[in-house]
């Protein structure tokens, strides 16, 4: 059945109980109660640091079919999500669904638990790498991986539609009675906002940290009331990969046009006046963005009111040079960044729920302003796809994509027009992560194209110097250049479903033939 | 307005990816290369990639083609292959002669009357880049009536002189001067060498200050990163065309005046002060700077 994205959703789609139709961005009208973790009790003088993941694991009951829960704030130099899932395959345990926030390519080392039928259930923002080609390929897994953006996975966890039986939380500092924050130790991420939802809901919570410290840890990301066991390992991450060092901004020339034609869009928007707010992807094109927008707002005396997202370094550089009042930090890229969150009060950490949950009454994305996304591919309807490649298997995540460009005033989506011989706007995008009509503005290096609806953009836009058009003249100049590409072939299959972030189908991914 | 060549961008004319994006940089003219940046083995190649880009890619900008010296192997390819394609200009390097210039004004005008284009439509300019080249640099840019500019190359023309190139420039100090004063001559434009560290950004603004102020219309870039850079410095500033505007104004006045004496704030104006000043309008107005102008900034 056709949802209101055009997008044909069968009624029933294995592995999920209940298919509800996606209606239009804001269309969902839940009902019910927020759900809990199970009541526990903590005696006087109990002892929750163990000596092993073994023994926690153990303790939390673990059982085969139940669900697992990571978060990915140490992005490619995680070695917690692995290093559980292999002590949790040696003691025989199965059938797990595997809820993390987030898989980057280092989590590729669990697809022989994959194959082996640890983890048979898969629930998060994406997959890259093998993992992603794993989950493209239908194989082993028992039923479609079910991708949330970040929003809508906070969504789930409070509705109870994900229900975490043990939360794993790599915790880079944790007292012995499990406060924790991941501005401290040798692998400090910044903010823990993602866990910080699978700490308050799963019914087991499990830290394993690197850097175990005397009661009481301050200041607390993560409180003791919700942490059930402690486990103290040698290593919970790689540093260089959990951040970078100060991200330079790029060079690539391309990318400099693209970054130069956003921000003329916003300095002509109308959105672009003192307190407004603003979320930079971690993109080559939004951070150089970044810097055009530092040097107009200070140009013209403009002081923002806060800035939120994903942190990066060129954002702190704005915080301190006066440039925003305040930021708001669901995770960190860069050392830059962590170091601001352990420094400077003015920099919040929030969770993911604060950030981007449409369910609860108010996150922050429904204050933003402004926002700069990434695309891999667009089409003449505006829909973005950011999660599978030209040849349909999956390759990225859905992120806070969708969630921001809904809750945004002004949504910008940049991207290349041209990526080697293949057109970046299509008819139609092989899979829509974020709908058309949440998405305003797309900006290429040959062209600036606005969301007809957006009438007063289009006319905010005549004076900016930037080469605006149709969305279809824009598609023009890429099909004069490549051709029209032909569909990506699929079979019946269904290998991923993508939520949208009110819990409701917007799209589903075959396997390609 | 004569054409603006303010940037004149080198693409390796063997990089398919760089052939397709080259227009998206706002260079007033792209320059296909196959010659220094092409290996020998890819000579043919490439030039049947220039070819195809050419005709395959509508550019917002000049389109010209740096062939291979005339008298190598493969120059006269070049042009066979390159010319039915029709490029906007032919660019020549290490020019010495004017015949040269004259065999090639033969092979286009051959090419011209072949393909149907119209005769004169394929511009020709050349690259000093001896001193031997240098000397004869008025007859070279007087040769044919489709030359339209003369560039100097720094670094081979400073091999020939067996010297280094330097931070300060004095070593390129006098061919500069001479080539401008041979192209001003010839009633063509010169442009200025390369600068190749596209990292030192410091030291691009500071050649390209001096370039401007000894009377250069432009210069060779090879990074669309040096681009806006040398816009900002080729672009009149507000100041600028407030003033030229004033000395209209005043000229204006004083010929509807019938008044031979053009003064400005009690200030006596010259004529050449007035040509100036048309100058610096008609930058503005081709760079849109001025109201009811199209903009090419």
């Amino acid at each position: 059945m056709l949802n209101k994205a055009g997008r044909d959703i069968p009624l029933v789609i294995p592995g999920l109980s209940e298919v509800k139709l996606y209606n239009g961005p804001f269309a969902a009208n839940p009902t019910g109660r927020i759900v809990g973790p199970k009541i526990t009790v903590n005696k006087p003088r109990s002892e929750k640091v163990l000596k092993s993941i073994e023994q926690a694991i153990e303790a939390t009951g673990l059982k085969s079919g139940m669900t697992i829960s990571f978060h990915h704030h140490f992005r490619n130099g995680d070695y917690v999500l692995n290093m559980v899932v292999e002590a949790i395959a040696r003691k025989g345990i199965k059938d797990l669904t595997l809820a993390a926030s987030s898989l980057t390519s280092t989590h590729d080392a669990i697809i022989p638990y994959i194959e082996q039928g640890v983890i048979t259930a898969i629930e998060t923002s994406g997959g890259r790498g093998k993992l992603g080609e794993l989950f493209t390929s239908g194989k082993f897994l028992k039923k479609p991986v079910l991708i949330r953006s970040h929003g809508g996975r906070a969504r789930a966890i409070e509705s109870g539609e994900l229900t975490i039986d043990v939360a794993f939380i790599g915790a880079p500092a944790c007292d012995t009675y499990g406060n924790i924050n991941g501005i401290e130790g040798k692998s400090a991420c910044g903010s823990m906002g993602y866990a910080m939802c699978d700490a308050a809901y799963a019914d087991q919570v499990v830290a394993i940290t690197d850097h175990l410290v005397p009661h009481p840890l301050y200041p607390i990301s993560i409180p003791q009331t919700n942490v059930d066991f402690i486990v103290a390992v040698e290593a919970i991450g790689d540093p260089k990969g959990i951040a970078s060092g100060a991200l330079r901004i790029s060079k690539d020339p391309k990318e400099l046009i693209i970054a130069e034609y956003a921000a003329s869009v916003i300095e002509y928007s109308g959105y672009f006046k003192n307190d407004y707010s603003l979320q930079l992807g971690s993109g080559g094109a939004s951070l150089a963005a970044a810097q055009f927008i530092k040097e107009k707002m200070i140009a013209q005396g403009i002081v923002g009111s806060f800035g939120v997202g994903g942190i990066t370094a060129p954002f702190i550089e704005m915080l301190d040079q006066g440039l925003f009042k305040t930021l708001f930090d669901v995770q960190d890229f860069d050392i830059p960044s962590i170091d601001s969150l352990r420094n400077n009060p003015n920099h919040l950490e929030m969770s993911a729920s604060y950030y981007a949950n449409p369910h609860n009454r108010g996150p922050i994305v429904n204050k933003l302003d402004v926002v700069i996304l990434s695309a891999t591919e667009v089409d003449i309807d505006f829909n973005v796809n950011v999660i599978t490649n030209s040849n349909g298997v999956i390759m990225g995540a859905s992120g806070g994509h969708c969630d921001t460009a809904a809750g945004a005033g002004l949504s910008i989506v940049v991207a290349p027009l041209l990526r080697g011989r293949l057109p970046m706007v299509l008819d139609r995008v092989h899979t829509i992560v974020t709908p058309g009509e949440t998405v305003d503005v797309i900006v290429t290096e040959r062209g600036v194209a606005v969301n007809p609806k957006r009438k007063d953009v289009i006319e905010n836009l005549k004076d900016a110097n930037i080469p605006l058009m149709s969305i279809e003249e824009l598609q023009q100049i890429a099909y004069d250049l490549t051709g029209k590409p032909e569909s990506i072939p699929v079979t019946d299959e269904i290998v991923g479903v993508v939520e949208y972030r009110d819990g409701t189908i917007l799209d589903i991914i075959r396997k390609p033939v | 307005m004569e054409k603006l060549r303010r940037a004149m961008m080198f693409v390796p004319g063997n990089n398919p990816g760089m052939l397709q994006n080259a227009g998206i940089y706002k260079a007033d003219t792209v320059i296909f290369d196959v010659e220094d940046s092409v290996l020998v083995s890819e000579k043919d190649a490439a030039r049947q990639l220039v070819h195809n880009a050419i005709k395959a890619i509508k550019y917002p900008c000049e389109v010209a083609v740096r062939i291979n010296h005339i008298t190598t192997p493969y120059g006269k390819d070049d042009l066979a292959v390159i010319l039915p394609a029709k490029p906007d200009m032919i660019r020549l390097p290490k020019a010495e002669t004017a015949e040269e210039i004259r065999m090639i004004d033969d092979i286009i005008s051959e090419a011209e009357a072949k393909n149907d284009f119209p005769h004169g439509s394929i511009k020709m300019m050349a690259a000093i880049e001896t001193a031997k080249g240098l000397m004869k640099a008025y007859e070279i840019c007087s040769a044919s009536p489709r030359m339209v500019a003369l560039a100097i190359g720094a670094e081979d023309f400073l091999a020939d002189l067996k010297t280094t190139r330097s931070s300060h420039g004095a070593e390129l100090f006098g061919a500069r001067s001479q080539l401008i004063l041979a192209a001003r001559a010839a009633g063509v434009q010169a442009i200025d060498t390369v600068f190749s560290n596209i990292n030192d950004e410091e030291g691009f603004i500071a050649e390209t200050m001096r370039i401007k102020e000894m009377g250069f219309d432009g210069k060779s870039v090879i990074n669309p990163r040096q681009i806006k850079l040398l816009y900002k410095i080729f672009t009149p500033s507000d100041k600028e065309i407030d003033l030229a505007e004033r000395v209209l104004a005043a000229y204006q006045d004083a010929k509807t005046r019938n008044s031979g004496v053009i003064a400005l704030n009690g200030k006596m104006i010259d004529v050449p002060v007035v040509t100036r000043a048309e100058r610096v309008i008609a930058y503005a107005t081709a760079l849109g700077l001025r109201k009811g102008a199209n903009s090419n900034a």
